[in-house]
């Protein structure tokens, strides 16, 4: 197994420990070298411009085909995710919320919904969640993100406009309780109530045994889900990290200044 | 030229006219059937086992994928008799009244034709022949699909029992009827089955069809429905058998005005299987939805081919119809809409999709529209393609294993077909074989 390195300022392991990430996406690296850590109960902000390489750091944690590591490690609770597929990821504790949801015609929420959280029941050694069990809990979950019951019986995102779809995916992540939640743009196409429904969400899963990865272009969504750690990424790297008052900085200065710094340090 | 075409014969074709010399005498019937026999096998024995040269036939050549015709199968013996027992599981523990057919010859004993309820009449089709019926001698060879089609011919000629259903006028059947055919003789054979069912005006009827084999047997199996104005019925076929069988299956139906006629043909097993549906619609105002799935693995070879014939104006269709391939399987769907000149106002469109689980699989799909009338909407779609990539990551990224979230996406793929199907046990014991069949898939 590996070692695991302790943060600064803390006696903790980190909970993910990304060490020297480089990333292939069709032939053209995208991530360059990227070390990232993130402990248990924190909330860790990662902003950046377009084609930072943001969305690619989100698939290849979860283990989209394509999104190629060539050197480098993910750590989650110091297992590689690296070395396993995505459905492994997940049962491991590891959540995705997409940038953009997918329509699947003909599968019903209740149906995906429930499959997913039993097959990781089962990953994990646990027994399926019996169905009055699992009904309430739906219920329950979807109510205060405000889905309604119809949205479910529907095929998964099929038809949903993209504050639902959004919302479906805070949905799943509620139900699934991940252990390290990654955040795609989960701002992006949300207008201002929708934006708060689901930071609501979020907040609600806020917890001491949980990490959260958002990943967003605008300071937004961080007024709303208010990150311990803010960092910078630009051109395939991690270029600055510092609290929350990075995101305010950013929002004021754009971006000009780190694009400048990673170019000058290639 | 004659001495050229004899020449020509293949081995199975000889086989065929040996068995049918041999048979004729003592195949059901009176000399009226035999001249109709006669007839029939003199159109086949012209024609010859349809080839890739005949449009119709191109994806599926009979010729070529029939080496040699089995001999015709006599009556089942005890074994084959208790081997057919539960023949028609796929079609679930729906409560039906089983009619049961074993290596082509009614079985009574395994049947159900007590208590029949008012208005409806069950006969053996081989007792019908022999003892001279009246609605056999009105309806027998009036629903036939278009000219030149050999294979039925060749039922004709051979056909030896089969279900006989007539449905008085305004009659409601209860509980569906189901059809078992079971080629379960232990030596390899052909079987030639008719079947004719008259549905009358405003009888409300459900038919289940299942077909079951073991060995490798050639089935020849036919069945003409006519249905009348305002009736509804449903029919339902299902095939299954293991790899070596070859499977000829013709409906022939013609609906009159103002019916309704759901059809639903479900393929889960069998080496070479051609599923024919000829459909008339002989009356205004009908609503009809033709649908399938076929589940294809191995070398299967399944080719279902559709002509849905407006004849008359205002008649709505719906075609849909799903096929998923794995191995190195192989699909065919050729479906055909005919309006013709005064069938205005007629409005049908056609889907049919395929899903290409492996690299070795071939569907080919042949849609079309012959449409000689000017105020209709018609429309059809074809598409084939594999699993969506980004979907199926999505679906592991919640944490569903490859091998289920696949299925998850199968099942759905067929669902949009099976949900065509009115009844709900039927529906439901559908699904399930769609999930036994990629349990067995991904090895669960």
């Amino acid at each position: 197994m590996t070692t695991q390195r302790k943060t600064e300022g803390t006696n903790e392991v980190p909970m993910l420990e990304v060490r020297n990430l480089h990333v292939n996406l069709d032939g053209r690296e995208i991530l360059k070298g990227l070390d990232l850590a993130v402990n248990k109960g924190e909330v860790h902000a990662i902003m950046g411009p377009n084609g930072s390489g943001k969305s690619t750091l989100a698939y290849v944690m979860a283990g989209k085909p394509g999104y190629e590591a060539t050197e480098g490690q993910i750590l989650l609770d110091g297992e590689n995710l690296l070395d396993m597929e995505p459905d492994q990821r997940a049962a491991k504790g590891l959540f995705l919320a997409f940038q953009y949801p997918l329509e699947i015609p003909g599968v019903a929420t209740m149906t995906f919904l429930r499959t997913a959280l039993n097959a990781q029941r089962k990953a994990r050694g646990q027994g399926e969640m019996s169905t009055p069990e699992f009904l309430k809990l739906v219920r329950e979950t979807a109510g205060k993100l405000e889905i309604d019951q119809d949205m479910l019986r529907r095929g998964v995102n099929v038809g949903f406009s993209g504050g639902e779809k959004k919302r479906n995916e805070i949905l799943q992540m509620a139900l699934l309780q991940p252990r390290l939640a990654v955040l795609d743009e989960t701002d992006s196409g949300l207008d201002i109530d929708a934006l708060k429904i689901v930071a609501d969400g979020v907040n609600r899963l806020r917890s001491p045994e949980r990490a959260m990865v958002v990943i967003t272009h605008y300071q937004r969504l961080l007024n709303h889900i208010v990150p311990d750690v803010v960092h910078v990424l630009s051109r395939g790297r991690i270029v600055k990290t510092g609290g929350k008052e990075l995101a305010f900085e950013l929002e004021a200065k754009g971006y000009a200044e780190f694009q400048d710094e990673a170019a000058l340090t290639p | 030229m004659n001495a050229e075409v004899r020449s020509m014969k293949t081995t199975a074709e000889q086989a065929l006219a040996e068995a049918f010399a041999a048979a004729r005498a003592t195949l059901p019937g009176d000399s009226r059937v035999l001249a109709l026999r006669e007839a029939a096998f003199g159109q086949f024995d012209a024609l010859g086992l349809p080839h890739r040269r005949i449009e119709e036939w191109k994806y599926t050549d009979l010729r070529a994928l029939m080496r040699e015709a089995r001999p015709i199968a006599g009556a089942p013996d005890a074994a084959a008799k208790a081997r057919a027992a539960k023949a028609g599981a796929l079609a679930g523990d729906i409560d039906a009244r089983r009619v049961v057919f074993v290596d082509g010859t009614f079985v009574p004993e395994l049947s159900d034709l007590g208590d029949l309820s008012a208005g409806l009449t069950i006969r053996s089709m081989a007792q019908a022949l022999a003892g001279g019926d009246l609605l056999l001698a009105a309806h027998l060879g009036q629903v036939l699909p278009p000219e030149r089609e050999g294979v039925v011919a060749l039922n004709t000629a051979l056909m030896r029992d089969g279900a006989l259903i007539h449905v008085a006028r305004g009659a409601t059947l209860e509980r569906p009827i189901h059809l078992v055919f079971a080629a379960t003789g232990s030596k390899p054979a052909s079987v030639f089955t008719r079947s004719l069912v008259v549905i009358e005006q405003g009888a409300r009827a459900m038919l289940v069809e299942s077909h079951d084999a073991a060995g490798a047997h050639q089935v020849n199996n036919a069945i003409e429905i006519a249905v009348g104005d305002e009736a509804h019925v449903d029919h339902i076929k299902i095939v299954d058998g293991p790899d070596d069988l070859l499977h000829v299956s013709t409906l022939m139906a013609a609906i009159g005005a103002r019916a309704r006629f759901n059809d639903f043909s479900f393929n889960i097993g069998g080496g070479v299987v051609r599923n024919q549906l000829f459909v008339r619609f002989d009356g205004e105002g009908t609503l009809a939805g033709i649908r399938g799935a076929s589940l294809l693995k191995g070398k299967q070879h399944v080719d279902t081919t559709l002509v849905a014939d407006h004849k008359a104006g205002g008649c709505q269709s719906r075609e849909v119809f799903a096929c998923v391939l794995d191995g190195e399987s192989r699909g065919v769907f050729q479906g055909k809409i005919i309006v013709r000149p005064h069938a205005q106002q007629t409005d049908a469109k056609m889907m049919t999709r395929a899903l290409l689980l492996s690299n070795e699989a071939e569907a080919d799909n042949k849609p079309e529209l012959e449409i000689f009338a000017d105020d209709v909407q018609c429309g059809h779609g074809a598409t084939s393609g594999a699993l969506d990539q980004d979907i199926k990551f999505y679906l592991m990224a919640r944490g569903i294993p490859e091998p289920e979230a696949e299925a998850l996406l199968v099942q759905a793929f067929v669902g949009e077909a099976i949900e065509g199907i009115e009844h709900a046990g039927l529906r439901d014991a559908l699904i399930g074989e769609v999930v036994a069949w990629l349990q067995a898939r991904s090895g669960g």
